[in-house]
């Protein structure tokens, strides 16, 4: 027995919170599931990979590894850019369907059908772009070092952690402590009340695309430079994102990540003790356990 | 002539049995509103459920009863039903999404379960040889086709009469009312989940019966053949045959299935060989665009739900036809 699986089950779980911080989001004030989020992972990794070779092809320079890790100056920028990009793919998506099926006082759940059908057009439109076959940030190798006894990691792998600390900490004061926070609660809470009380719901709702596609963006690249960007990976993270925000309590964001990282940390100890076959088992028993014990989630309010 | 016939008969087959597993999704969605995204897992678990049931023994596979393909397809119903019945008892009480999450991370399971549990189900191989409806008449091609094509309208037609029988009933009765108003409904005195759960497990018998037949009839499962993307198009079918209209069930999942077809032999003659993964997955987005028109446009599908009270579908189109084309009629 070695602390390894720690280190994996961290940096995925890391990945899984930030994409249940939008299924959350969209959960709480949206409300409902919306089964076209994985694909926002997917999107973002894709398109910073399409910013990041056409830098590295305009200035051969960024291509270069900063420091320690494996990539170079253009997948940073990648990412701010993809991040944005994402936001507007969630937006588009939102003015072309979600947005029109609200404005016609569409069922909660046409709008859960809706979603299921645009995650397959979003996902197979990648697989027509870019096909099936995995692509990568770099071809560099890293090599993980000691970092505990029984513990190694690549760098990569402890930027993935540091980054996902400081989006949470970021979301979290957002959510807490400014004006736009503050009417995304209220509008979550009650949005006839918080439209009564002068608070612009469009608005709100634009945000919560936005932050929840760029954290998913960031999520996905993530995966992309510790693992690999293929375009089912959003699918195979969906579960895993449910099970999550589910566990953390539906609205909240510290719950969805703390849920986060226990869901990969569980993924990890059960390839490592069981057989990496069953790993994609975890979160599905993980959400069975949770809706017999506490469907509101760990950190959720009563009532769910 | 012989072979367009045969091809015919082919084609129909496959799709009547789309039409069962719709009319099974139809019970659960189209009149009782309850979401189902695992409806590929259930169909693989009616699949495999008969035909282990069904097939000769073989070295390293439980399994290989050789029973009869009624029993095995009774059987097929009844695991997906029972199935089901345990999925909406555990999610049914709690809010209308958790059981559309809990039945995908179902379908994610059972697929896993497919690939993985390889002395019951084959793995990734799957079972082959499962015996075929009348395979005594393998020898005449056209013959065997009409014979398979006459056990799967009887199994459509058995599905539709004993459905049409529930829903017609007191208990159908139920099930719409708590679909267009819960707290009327209960001050009547039902329990709606009860009552969503009988119409869920009953549903998931019917689709796993679906699941069954379509074994039965193509002699090969593999884990493959039932991915997301089968959900998808059994959706997509009863969607645009019109949800809470069995007819429509049938007539989306014949049409679904002949745009299916002929998009798929159109993208193997027009692309390469080595373009085709790709124009097949255009397939699939040009679906779901499909999909997410018709629920935008014309929520109801071609047929509409047939003389009942108006689905939640129908009140946000005439809201929506109200309020943007004034004068329009709506016939509902």
């Amino acid at each position: 027995m070695t602390l390894q699986p720690i280190m994996d089950g961290l940096v995925n779980g890391s990945i899984i919170g930030l994409g249940a911080i939008g299924v959350t989001l969209t959960y709480s004030i949206l409300r409902f599931a919306n089964f076209a989020h994985g694909e926002m992972l997917s999107w973002g990794a894709y398109l910073a990979l399409t910013v990041s070779a056409a830098l590295g092809a305009l200035l051969p320079g960024l291509g270069t590894p900063i420091g320690p890790f494996s990539f170079g100056w253009s997948v940073p920028i990648a990412m701010i850019t993809s991040m944005v990009l994402t936001g507007l793919v969630a937006l588009t998506v939102d003015w072309l369907l979600f947005g029109r099926l609200r404005k016609a006082g569409s069922a909660q759940i046409i709008l859960v059908m809706s979603s299921f059908g645009a995650a397959l057009a979003l996902r197979n439109l990648l697989e027509f772009i870019y096909t099936s076959s995995p692509a990568y940030f770099t071809n560099a190798l890293q090599i993980s070092r000691p970092i505990l006894p029984g513990l190694r990691a690549t760098p990569d792998q402890l930027l993935v952690l540091v980054l996902a600390v400081i989006m949470v900490v970021a979301v979290h004061l957002l959510l807490t402590k400014s004006a736009a926070g503050r009417s995304m609660r209220a509008v979550s809470e009650n949005p006839d009340l918080a439209s009564l009380a002068g608070i612009d719901t469009r608005a709100v709702i634009r945000m919560v695309w936005m932050l929840g596609a760029a954290l998913a963006a960031v999520g996905g690249i993530m995966s992309g430079v510790v693992v690999q960007i293929r375009p089912t990976m959003g699918l195979d993270l969906l579960l895993p994102l449910f099970a999550a925000s589910i566990l953390g309590g539906i609205g909240s964001v510290p719950g969805a990540m703390i849920a986060g990282l226990m869901v990969g940390l569980a993924e990890a100890f059960t390839v490592q003790i069981i057989g990496a076959e069953w790993r994609a088992a975890v979160s599905f028993v993980i959400l069975v356990a949770m809706l017999l014990l506490r469907p509101q989630g760990i950190f959720g309010k009563a009532a769910a | 002539m012989i072979d367009l016939l045969s091809y015919g008969a082919f084609f129909l087959t496959m799709a009547l049995t789309y039409a069962v597993i719709c009319l099974g999704l139809n019970l659960q969605w189209g009149q009782t509103g309850l979401f189902n995204v695992g409806v590929a897992g259930f169909v693989a678990v009616g699949a495999y459920v008969s035909s282990i049931l069904t097939t000769p023994a073989i070295d390293g596979r439980l399994g290989g009863f050789d029973l009869p393909i009624v029993i095995g397809w009774l059987g097929g119903g009844l695991g997906a039903g029972i199935l089901c019945f345990l999925l909406g008892a555990l999610t049914l009480r709690l809010r209308a999404d958790y059981l559309a999450i809990a039945t995908f991370g179902a379908a994610v399971v059972i697929q896993l379960t497919l690939l993985n549990l390889e002395g019951i189900t084959g793995g990734p191989f799957g079972i082959g040889f499962i015996p075929r409806p009348f395979g005594g008449l393998a020898e005449n091609p056209s013959l065997f086709a009409i014979a398979n094509l006459g056990v799967l309208i009887l199994l459509v037609l058995v599905s539709y009469f004993a459905l049409q029988r529930l829903t017609r009933s007191p208990w159908g009765r139920v099930l719409r009312a708590l679909r267009e108003d819960e707290e009327a409904a209960k001050a009547l005195g039902k329990d709606p989940v009860t009552y969503r759960l009988q119409a869920f497990a009953i549903g998931g018998f019917i689709m796993g019966l679906g699941g069954a037949a379509q074994a039965h009839f193509i002699g090969f499962i593999a884990p493959d053949n039932y991915m997301p993307t089968l959900t998808f198009q059994v959706w997509t079918m009863l969607i645009v045959g019109g949800s809470g209209n069995m007819r429509g069930a049938i007539l989306g999942a014949v049409l679904v299935w002949a745009i299916w077809a002929l998009s798929g032999s159109l993208v193997a003659s027009v692309f390469p060989p080595d373009q085709q993964a790709r124009a097949a997955s255009l397939q699939i987005v040009l679906i779901g665009v499909a999909l997410c028109l018709v629920l935008l446009l014309r929520p109801y599908g071609i047929l509409g739900e047939a003389g009942t009270v108006r689905a939640p579908l129908r009140r946000a189109l005439r809201r929506d036809l109200n309020s943007h084309s004034e004068g329009q009629k709506t016939d509902v």
